[in-house]
């Protein structure tokens, strides 16, 4: 078998960087005060490798907050519409993805791509190409490894990169696409035996034993379980917009002076307005119900209709939850059951 | 040819017809002739009707399939986008996205007797299972039809009611809630529940299709059970509120059925794996 290990040597990386950054837009996790976020660099001396996970996701890359779906013009007399240019997409790179993050795409994928496939998500994803970065740490509310991925999963990365201590990084290209970007640059991808990925990984032990977690979940859909857990949620939301999965999604119309544009933007279940009737009849209308549906949306209907989970175990929603809601905690509940 | 999946049709408002108090349809002819040539659907399927810079809203394809050309809706006045709608006039452009979701099996209710039972604004997607089932009368054997609304006024497609009460070939059993009738009034007077168990259709060879507010569903399943009918007889659609129309906004799943994939018709059969989540 083909050795999957390249090296790549630390100045080398901040080469190739400077190289990427003067093809496409480059984005990677960035310091700003106590934050890291991911966002679009101009040097490589504004990244930063010593964090947990950014706050943001990189979902927005694929599916932005507001996307423009089409502009049109409208009076009385008459409308006319402006297809989106999907070729104006730019291509981008995004450094330092967390493996969770990478994995999430993934899964988010597979909702865009259920038929009929969204072209605008597609076009998106073509052109943006995900660098992994193994995690060397993790927190309290990291539980990736409970639920199919870990501290060095390459899914959803198109080349993986993990740091040794010499600073030195273990290169993996993944998919075609990785390929590609490093076409020109092979030169700085040396063949190298006896790497070993593993040392440099984080250990993040499992929480709760997901195995039969789609199962599970549907045995205690008619139980207190969910009322119980979510008596204290606010149904504000912050779960779903740092989500790496979260795909839910608005449609409005914003206009001004005849002109127009229809867009697409997050929105979420834990909403009451999301399913609100506009005769006042709501089907899901407690915070329970509403709470069940986003675990059971992640745990049970999308692996049975799309083959996937809709968690890869990134603990945002628990990080950024303003009750403390723990969505490990609530699983744990559940496998226990 | 856009491949992008959001964009709608431009349709123009042909005419429109006024209903009962806030309740208006519409005839869309499209803009561009081969678009509206090319387009196709079947009875039951529903559509995003969109008015630029107010936003989309979700109705059923109120005309028969077997009649091209245009497209109907029929909707009540009730939010943002049906109010836009209804301030527009005959020769505005609106926006039409569609057809999505699945069908009412029409094809296979051939040789059968096919009982209709409508209540209030939920007679729009039934009428355009009834016209595409009359405008192939020999296909089926046959026809009621139960209406009821809450007053005579709030009866909607006043004058296909007239025709369909003179053809001789369908019954038809007009209902207003109790209170709701005129001194004019010449036809039931009670709920439509009550008005079916008392017409007792028979249940042999025959398809129930119900479509009314939940209250009126929930009351009338019971009494076609009564009668003999199956819950794979007996059919019904969902409404939940939708965005996407494809299976990807999140909003209308009833656990892990998608009523715009899924549905928006489903048996009563069906129905009655769901959680209560409609």
């Amino acid at each position: 078998m083909k050795n999957p290990f390249k090296l790549l040597r630390k100045a080398l990386y901040t080469q190739w960087i400077e190289k990427l950054l003067s093809t496409q837009q480059v984005y990677g996790p960035v310091q700003q005060g106590k934050r890291v976020n991911y966002r679009r660099i101009a040097s490589p001396a504004e990244l930063t490798d010593d964090f947990i996970i950014p706050e943001n996701s990189v979902k927005s890359f694929v599916f932005p907050r507001i996307e423009k779906l089409f502009s049109f013009t409208g009076n009385k007399e008459g409308v006319s519409i402006e297809d989106k240019n999907l070729e104006a997409i730019p291509y981008k790179v995004i450094l330092g993805v967390r493996p969770c993050d990478a994995y999430g795409i993934l899964n988010l994928g597979a909702i865009f791509g259920w038929n009929p496939a969204d072209p605008i998500f597609s076009k998106r994803l073509e052109r943006t190409t995900f660098i992994g970065s193994a995690c060397n740490k993790t927190d309290d509310y990291c539980f990736c490894s409970s639920i199919g991925g870990g501290p060095g999963n390459t899914q959803g990365s198109d080349i993986f990169l993990t740091k040794m201590e010499t600073g030195d990084y273990i290169a993996e290209i993944i998919t075609p696409k990785g390929e590609t970007l490093i076409a020109s640059d092979l030169e700085l991808f040396e063949e190298a035996t006896g790497l070993e990925k593993e040392k440099y990984l984080a250990v993040l032990p499992r929480r709760f034993d997901d195995s039969h977690m789609e199962e599970k979940i549907n045995v205690v859909f008619d139980t207190p379980i969910f009322d119980e857990y979510a008596l204290r949620c606010l149904g504000c939301s912050a779960c779903a917009y740092v989500c790496p999965v979260c795909g839910c999604f608005d449609i409005q119309d914003e206009t001004r002076g005849g002109k127009g544009q229809r867009i697409r933007c997050w929105d979420s279940c834990g909403s009451k307005l999301f399913t609100l009737h506009t005769s006042g009849h709501n089907p899901r209308n407690t915070q329970g119900v509403r709470w069940r549906q986003r675990l059971m949306h992640k745990f049970s209907y999308m692996p049975e209709r799309l083959g996937v989970r809709g968690c890869v175990g990134c603990g945002r929603c628990s990080r950024h939850c303003p009750v403390d809601m723990n969505i490990s905690e609530q699983l744990s509940l559940i496998s226990e059951c | 040819m856009s491949n992008n999946i959001y964009l709608p049709y431009l349709v123009t408002i042909e005419k429109i017809t006024e209903e009962a108090p806030g309740v208006k349809t519409f005839r869309l002819k499209f803009n561009n002739e081969e678009e509206g040539l090319n387009f196709q659907f079947k009875t039951g399927q529903f559509a995003e009707y969109s008015v630029f810079g107010e936003g989309e809203s979700t109705f059923c394809i109120a005309s028969p399939h077997t009649r091209n050309g245009y497209v109907e809706c029929t909707f009540r006045q009730s939010g943002r986008v049906t109010t836009a709608l209804a301030n527009l006039e005959e020769g505005d452009v609106i926006g039409f996205r569609g057809p999505y979701g699945n069908t009412f099996p029409i094809d296979r209710w051939k040789g059968k007797n096919l009982v209709f039972i409508a209540g209030g604004i939920a007679l729009p997607p039934m009428r355009s299972v009834i016209w595409s089932c009359l405008d192939n009368r020999p296909d089926h054997n046959e026809i009621t039809i139960f209406y009821g609304a809450k007053t005579v006024s709030d009866l909607v497609y006043k004058h296909e009611l007239e025709e369909w009460k003179n053809r001789p070939d369908v019954n038809l059993y007009l209902t207003v809630d109790p209170g709701g009738q005129t001194a004019e009034w010449k036809g039931e007077v009670g709920f439509v529940p009550s008005v079916v168990e008392k017409a007792a259709p028979d249940s042999v060879n025959t398809i129930a299709i119900v479509c009314g507010p939940p209250i009126m569903i929930k009351n009338t399943f019971p009494v076609l059970k009564k009668l003999g009918f199956t819950d794979d007889n007996i059919f019904t659609t969902l409404e939940n509120r939708m965005k996407c129309g494809f299976g990807k906004c999140g909003r209308c799943n009833v656990g892990k059925t998608y009523v715009c994939k899924d549905g928006p018709v489903f048996t009563a059969a069906q129905l009655a794996k769901l959680p209560n989540e409609y």
